[in-house]
């Protein structure tokens, strides 16, 4: 999703071939029209909730744990119920939904920079430059990922910069694994060799013929790194230590209902959670349909 | 004739695929007297590998058998429920296959695989199972067999795997042992050695041998009978040695004259032009009609039905070739 | 097999040396800890007197290699909070986070492979489509979301399970467990099962994958055609071809578990040593955090080296050429 951004645009046929390819796989396409409705809600949010969550005017304590459907101070219908400082949860849900989609999306377009040029570096110097950065990718990856940005997070502190900055900690070993890979591949082939024996630089060679190649996996990658940054971003929060509480990320929202739901209060952390499930599902779906699409032979 | 081991009448094996039903074995017959050995030939895609695979009851969905009949002693097998060929299969009916690297579990000792194969059909102890399978390694020439027992397959080569698998083929004494292509992935001087012990246990224990194999020379030197199979039917079938020396079949004929050994030095190889149709869309006629020379307008109105000849001979061609042509 | 162990010991101890310098850097140099150590009001004075006590003033590599003596005797400093030796407290809750990790490796293995060499070998079977469904679920759901979901459905609704805390512990051999008793079981269940999640559907999917593979192999058809038993197949051909890459990625996946255990034991306020890190996180409690992650990074170390030992027990093809090189 972050990387799409980047992609050169192919030549039409070729996209709508792709695009043809994609939706012979109906989950998929529901996965997509369901991404597509959940970003374009989170976009929406200022003119389409009933509240502003954020507007302590508008918020009323006496409307505090009411159960879904119930009708707030104001006459509108809560129709996700209201948490424990009288926030309408919709209203909440979507605002949330555009701070954990902005972590996600933000540390996954940083970390895929980082990525693609350690990668690519790597792959195209090779020797000594080579060893030192996919040893540290090694490294990298064989530390759990949560673990990780626990321990960043709690030594840079709370905030998005901070957490967004811990999240492109985790991410990047994966997109620079990949970009390496699949620029060994492309530097064996014949156009590498033939840019190169016409005496093109090896700024130009890397980055107009090696780096196009290696956008495929790339965008896989970056879907399943999304969906995986959003749902970390999402327990950092939970276990306060990720986002503070004037940021309100659905994981911050779900932790604010952890304390009433022993007393079955359950909408508070239920609903929240089912958002941020159904957007990760959504960008899965996606990412899975896209790595059958892009490339069959694709290592997870 | 003594009552023949095994006896297949008008067997239809099919593949029910998404593109359609695929006819792999089409009205096959034949028979195995006790002792005998039969060499099922044909291309690869002929029906000969999943005429072998009915027989053991070993066809998997899509796949079924759709029609006929096979009696292994004057037993049905067909219709058979999978419990009660369980306890045929690897008794009175063995098989032993192609590759030698796949057939033996790579992280299984041999021991393992060997006593199972004993406990799967008789009641004893580990101690008599092992000594069967110490027997059973050594009449197949493997040497120190008690010590090769506990090694892994890996360790050991192609043609021992092979050994090994047919001593597992061997250890109950089958009446019939179905051989797929063995000797096709080994190298050529291993292969005939596998031959001719094959050749050698068979007649020792009188187990009838069902040989499949592409090799014509492989028949040559080691069946009984002949039955040449062609898109899923016997095109000819009759004791080996009047089959190779003259052919009826023009498919027969066309083998025999693109097997390099057989040419006389000079003459050129023959061909048999176009390649072997697709299952799943045969010609209303003869299935080899669009490839032969000696086709007649009525080959292309109705499958040529199965002709008796002298000898036990039988063939289904309506224009056969005469002895003077084959010679 | 010796000059294996020994590469792959001489690569743990290079990760080891890797990560205590990296979190040397990571806590001592970025950011100062003595304004964690002392009051708010205090005096220019006193924080230098503090600064001097722990070191503070001494150039990076001296402080480097004193810190250094500290990981070789074992010794992390005392924790702030709690006053007593932060490798002390960590090591006393070090069972708990170890039966929860195991409890949910064994979950993971008794409900993952039925479900995966069912789906395998039926792939076509509605319920293999179900199975396949529910571990695409798996991989997508948020693992601390499912454990507020658990206790809502399993204690708040039902009252069925407890919600949080251990059950009893006994002592046995010095090792305090929880598992020999139905209360302590019942602590564990959802917990365990929260924790296991993950690795369920992980584990559906490596067996699936291995089971269709390895039904297709020749070696199978081999087996029917001696007239094996379906029970005996798919229980020892199939199942002990599969069980290789399963042994493997479930021991490697054995640290994540214990990583992902701070959130479960938050969730479910197990006293373990994740709840232990979440604490110390919260607090800025550094010993005990550079303590925490010293731990893990041995237990991590051991864990890989005990799977590649498994893996050449269960391979023999391995064996065979790790002895040769």
């Amino acid at each position: 999703m972050s990387a799409a951004i980047s992609t050169p645009t192919p030549a039409r046929g070729e996209f709508a071939r792709f695009a043809a390819r994609f939706a012979e796989d109906r989950v998929a396409v529901i996965g997509l029209v369901l991404l597509l409705a959940i970003v374009t809600m989170a976009l929406l949010a200022p003119f389409i909730t009933p509240q502003n969550p954020y507007d302590l005017g508008k918020v009323d304590i006496m409307d505090s744990r009411q159960p879904p459907g119930a009708k707030a101070g104001d006459g509108f219908a809560m129709w996700l119920g209201s948490d424990g400082m009288g926030r309408d949860l919709l209203s909440s849900i979507l605002y949330g939904l555009r701070i954990s989609l902005t972590v996600g999306v933000l540390s996954g377009v940083i970390a895929a920079t980082i990525g693609l040029v350690l990668g690519l570096v790597a792959a195209y110097a090779g020797g000594r430059v080579e060893t030192l950065i996919m040893r540290i990718v090694d490294l990298q990856l064989s530390l759990p990922s949560v673990l990780v940005a626990l321990i960043l997070v709690a030594l840079l502190g709370k905030g998005i910069d901070k957490i967004i900055l811990a999240l492109v900690v985790v991410q990047w070993a994966y997109y620079a694994r990949t970009v390496r890979g699949s620029a060994l591949v492309e530097r064996r082939k014949e156009y590498v060799e033939a840019a190169r024996s016409l005496g093109l630089s090896h700024a130009r060679t890397v980055f107009r013929h090696i780096l196009p190649n290696c956008l495929a996996p790339v965008i896989v990658i970056a879907t399943v790194q999304t969906a995986h940054a959003i749902s970390l971003e999402a327990t950092l929060s939970f276990l306060g230590v990720g986002l503070p509480q004037t940021e309100p990320s659905l994981g911050v929202l779900i932790a604010n209902g952890f304390q009433y739901m022993l007393s079955g209060k359950y909408w508070i952390s239920f609903f929240p959670g089912l958002a941020l499930l159904l957007t990760i599902v959504a960008i899965n779906l996606v990412g899975d349909r896209l790595r059958d699409v892009l490339n069959p032979r694709l290592e997870k | 004739m003594a009552e023949p081991v095994l006896a297949v009448d008008n067997l239809a094996t099919h593949f029910f695929t998404r593109d359609g039903v695929v006819k792999s074995v089409d009205g096959v017959s034949f028979t195995v007297a006790p002792g005998e050995v039969l060499g099922l030939v044909g291309e690869s895609g002929s029906g000969k590998s999943v005429t072998g695979f009915s027989i053991m009851g070993l066809i998997d969905p899509p796949g079924r058998i759709v029609s006929g009949s096979i009696r292994l002693k004057g037993e049905e097998l067909v219709g058979r429920t999978e419990a009660e060929m369980r306890a045929v299969r690897g008794r009175s009916l063995a098989m032993i296959f192609q590759d030698p690297m796949m057939t033996l579990n790579p992280v299984l000792r041999i021991d393992t695989q060997m006593m199972e194969a004993v406990h799967a059909h008789e009641n004893v102890s580990e101690k008599a199972a092992r000594d069967r399978a110490v027997q059973a390694l050594a009449q197949v020439g493997i040497p120190s067999p008690e010590e090769r027992l506990s090694a892994y397959p890996h360790q050991f080569s192609g043609g021992m795997r092979q050994r090994v698998a047919i001593a597992i083929a061997l250890i109950h004494r089958p009446a019939l042992i179905i051989a797929d292509e063995p000797t096709t992935a080994l190298d050529v001087t291993i292969q005939s050695q596998i031959l001719a012990e094959v050749q050698k246990l068979c007649a020792e224990s009188g187990t009838a041998l069902v040989w499949i194999t592409h090799d014509l020379a492989v028949v040559a030197g080691l069946a009984d009978r002949v039955a040449v199979m062609y898109a899923g039917r016997i095109v000819e079938q009759g004791p080996v040695d009047d089959v190779l020396d003259r052919p009826l079949h023009p498919y027969t004929h066309g083998l025999i004259g693109s097997v390099p050994g057989d040419s006389l030095p000079g003459k050129r190889l023959m061909q048999i032009p176009g390649s072997t149709p697709s299952l799943g869309r045969l010609p209303p006629g003869c299935a080899f009609e669009p490839r032969c020379s000696r086709a007649v307008e009525a080959c292309r109105a109705a499958a040529p039905p199965l002709m008796q000849g002298a000898g036990g001979r039988a063939y289904r061609c309506i224009n056969p070739v005469s002895a003077e042509e084959a010679a | 097999m010796l000059a294996f162990v020994i590469r792959r010991l001489a690569q743990a101890f290079f990760v080891v040396v890797a990560m205590v310098v990296l979190v040397f850097f990571g806590t001592y140099v970025i950011g100062d800890p003595v304004w964690m150590m002392v009051p708010g009001d205090a005096t220019q004075e006193q924080v230098e007197e503090v600064r001097r006590t722990f070191g503070f003033d001494q150039p990076v590599y001296m402080q480097f290699l004193t810190f250094l003596g500290d990981v070789l005797r074992g010794e992390f400093g005392r924790s702030y909070v709690h006053g007593s030796s932060a490798i002390g407290l960590i090591l006393d809750r070090m069972p708990a986070t170890l039966e929860l990790a195991f409890a949910a490796l064994i979950l993971a293995i008794v409900i993952g492979i039925p479900l995966g060499l069912f789906a395998g070998l039926k792939p076509d079977h509605p319920v293999s489509r179900g199975i396949m469904a529910v571990s695409i679920l798996g991989f997508s759901l948020p693992t601390f979301w499912v454990g507020l979901m658990l206790i809502m459905l399993f204690s708040v609704m039902l009252g069925w399970l407890p919600a949080t805390g251990r059950g009893p512990v006994i002592s046995i051999l010095g090792i305090e467990t929880s598992l020999f008793s139905l209360e302590g079981w019942r602590h564990l269940f959802l917990p365990a099962l929260n924790l296991a999640l993950l690795k369920i559907s992980l584990v559906i999917r490596l067996t699936r994958s291995g089971a269709r593979e390895a039904s297709l192999q020749d070696y199978v058809k081999f087996a029917r055609a001696k007239g094996l038993s379906p029970r005996r197949i798919i229980g020892v051909h199939i199942l002990k071809n599969i069980m290789i890459p399963i042994v493997t990625v479930l021991g490697l996946e054995f640290g994540s578990l214990v990583a992902f255990s701070v959130v479960t034991e938050t969730i479910f306020a197990w006293p373990g040593m994740g709840k232990l890190l979440l604490e110390a996180i919260q607090r800025l409690d550094r010993p005990l955090i550079v303590g925490y992650v010293m731990v893990v990074v041995l237990l991590f170390v051991t864990i890989n080296l005990i799977v590649d030992i498994l893996y050449s027990a269960l391979d023999p093809r391995v064996r065979l050429t790790g002895s040769q090189s």
